[in-house]
């Protein structure tokens, strides 16, 4: 059985590793967008050296982990498995004998891997080559991130699985795909550090899952806070996410009828 | 007149869904406002950006919105030529007696991009409501030309780097990194930026001459970047060219284009 899941998890790879120049264009847009960001975001140490803890060399490397991991966690989401709903596909997919969600979550993260492989590195050694960035000093806080990545990738997963689940209720489900893809940017810690914001925004976008999935492993790449408690955020919402998209599965395959004959 | 069927099919069939309309429209607006929230709290931390305050970088931002939202709309259909060289689906529409480029805009004329323009507009208003700027006849032209040029000028940028895609075809998300990039970098003041990047997406790609120099026109301020004033009047000279550019390039990938063959 694991076997099933270990094979899925490798053609998710080999699916998403095929298309090599599309890969290229995604990547050439990343780094474009990281150099106009970086600029950016280093106008506010036009009058101060330090700003709410960050300092250029800290923010330099936020925007380069942040452009590395939108392929990994696709932070505006995606509707391949809303689209199977949809078109009815769904139903054999629950014929087989896998679980639904963990198929999924196999694939993922064969997609993952890859996209970790080739759209992670490149942003990150071209803001290596071109900038001076604060990157983990200890094996142990390269662990430490090397974790709180798997976790960011488990949070934006589930995320996507329930957004795609809406699917079983509502015909155009990607209204809501688009709203989750308008303020995902800015709550994941992606758009600017969350600890620019007011205190009373910092807790409340923290109290959303979307920092576990960008800011929460850049803040332990550059040595912000201790690393426990990131990580137990990002579990926590692991756990509650995951949990959440397997009730919200059975209801759904509860009052699926599927058409024709 | 075919035009306007194929562009009032396109639009009615948006509307079909009344409520998945208004939530895309939302989605629009929010991104848009998300963005501002960006510059916002970037201002919390330091008074100015390049040379600007935030009134006037407001004003940047709004002005590059309108422009971009309009041409978003109107050629942001051309991102999916990639797919139609690819299925060969551009075969049937060079076999009409229509022009492709409008074939293929008109068919997927996104509506709920006024959701971001309209957003833009209102972040507009409350600029010029809350601003002090000393009007002139030829500021208030500036002013009401500048989301007509702006849109010549990013529709020119699309159409050159969809081109592009006639001899990428595997490529065909190139361009977005030179058209949103294009969004991303018209929203601030081109003064922050410098070396190649600023060389690159201010001046080859004119995105310098969308937003910024029409403000500084508008708000009668010297180039931070210290570039003779005349350019900051040059935006409509500057998007005929651009235009000019984007046609030779498109007709010169259309010529190049002999279908991926089967």
């Amino acid at each position: 059985m694991l076997a099933c899941y270990l094979r899925l998890i490798r053609a998710g790879f080999r699916r998403y590793s095929t298309y090599r120049q599309a890969m290229v264009a995604g990547l050439a847009t990343n780094v474009v967008f990281g150099f106009m960001r970086c600029a950016v975001l280093l106008t506010v140490f036009a009058a101060s050296a330090q700003v709410a803890g960050y300092d250029p060399s800290r923010t330099v490397t936020f925007v380069w982990i942040g452009q590395g991991l939108i392929a990994v966690v696709l932070i505006w989401g995606n509707a391949d498995f809303g689209e199977r709903v949809r078109s009815g596909d769904i139903a054999v997919d629950l014929l087989r004998p896998l679980d639904l969600q963990a198929a999924l979550l196999a694939e993922d993260l064969g997609r993952a891997s890859f996209a970790l492989l080739a759209r992670f590195t490149v942003p990150l050694l071209i803001g290596l080559t071109f900038f001076n960035l604060t990157l983990p000093s200890s094996a142990l806080r390269w662990t430490a991130f090397g974790l709180s990545v798997l976790l960011a990738i488990l949070v934006s997963f589930a995320i996507r699985f329930l957004l795609n689940l809406v699917a079983f209720w509502l015909m155009d489900w990607r209204g809501l795909l688009s709203l989750h893809g308008a303020v995902s940017t800015v709550l994941a810690g992606l758009a600017i550090p969350i600890a620019f914001f007011p205190g009373w925004a910092r807790v409340a976008i923290w109290a959303t899952p979307f920092p576990a999935i960008i800011q929460a492993p850049i803040d332990i790449a550059i040595g912000r806070g201790t690393a426990l408690p990131l990580l137990a955020h990002q579990l926590a919402w692991v756990v509650v996410l995951l949990a959440a998209g397997r009730l919200v599965l059975a209801r759904a395959t509860q009052k699926l009828v599927i058409q024709g004959g | 007149m075919v035009y306007r069927s194929l562009l009032a099919a396109s639009v009615r069939s948006q509307l079909a869904y009344p409520a998945s309309f208004a939530l895309q429209c939302t989605g629009q607006a929010l991104l848009q406002l998300q963005n501002m929230v960006v510059i916002l709290v970037l201002f919390s931390r330091v008074g100015e950006m390049g040379g600007f305050t935030r009134q006037e970088a407001l004003l940047i931002f709004s002005l590059a919105g309108i422009s971009f939202g309009l041409a978003d709309m109107l050629v942001g259909p051309l991102d999916t030529l990639g797919r139609l060289v690819r299925t060969g689906t551009l075969d049937a529409l060079l076999l009409r007696p229509l022009s492709a480029m409008a074939q293929i805009c008109a068919s997927d004329f996104a509506l709920r991009r006024l959701g971001a323009i309209g957003t833009a507009f209102a972040v507009l208003g409350y600029v010029l409501a809350t601003s002090d700027i000393s009007w002139t006849p030829l500021r208030v032209a500036v002013l009401l030309i500048t989301p007509l040029t702006g849109l010549v000028l990013f529709g020119a940028v699309w159409v050159a780097a969809s081109a592009t895609t006639f001899w990428l075809v595997e490529g065909s998300e190139l361009p977005n990194a030179v058209t949103y990039g294009s969004g991303l970098f018209t929203s601030y003041p081109v003064s922050i930026f410098s070396g190649w990047l600023l060389r690159l997406m201010a001046f080859v790609v004119p995105g310098a001459f969308v937003a910024y120099y029409p403000a500084l026109a508008i708000l009668g301020k010297p180039d931070p970047l210290g570039l003779p004033t005349v350019l900051q009047y040059s935006a409509p000279l500057v998007a005929v060219l651009a235009a000019g550019v984007a046609a030779l390039a498109w007709r010169a990938g259309l010529r190049h284009y002999v279908g991926t063959g089967s």
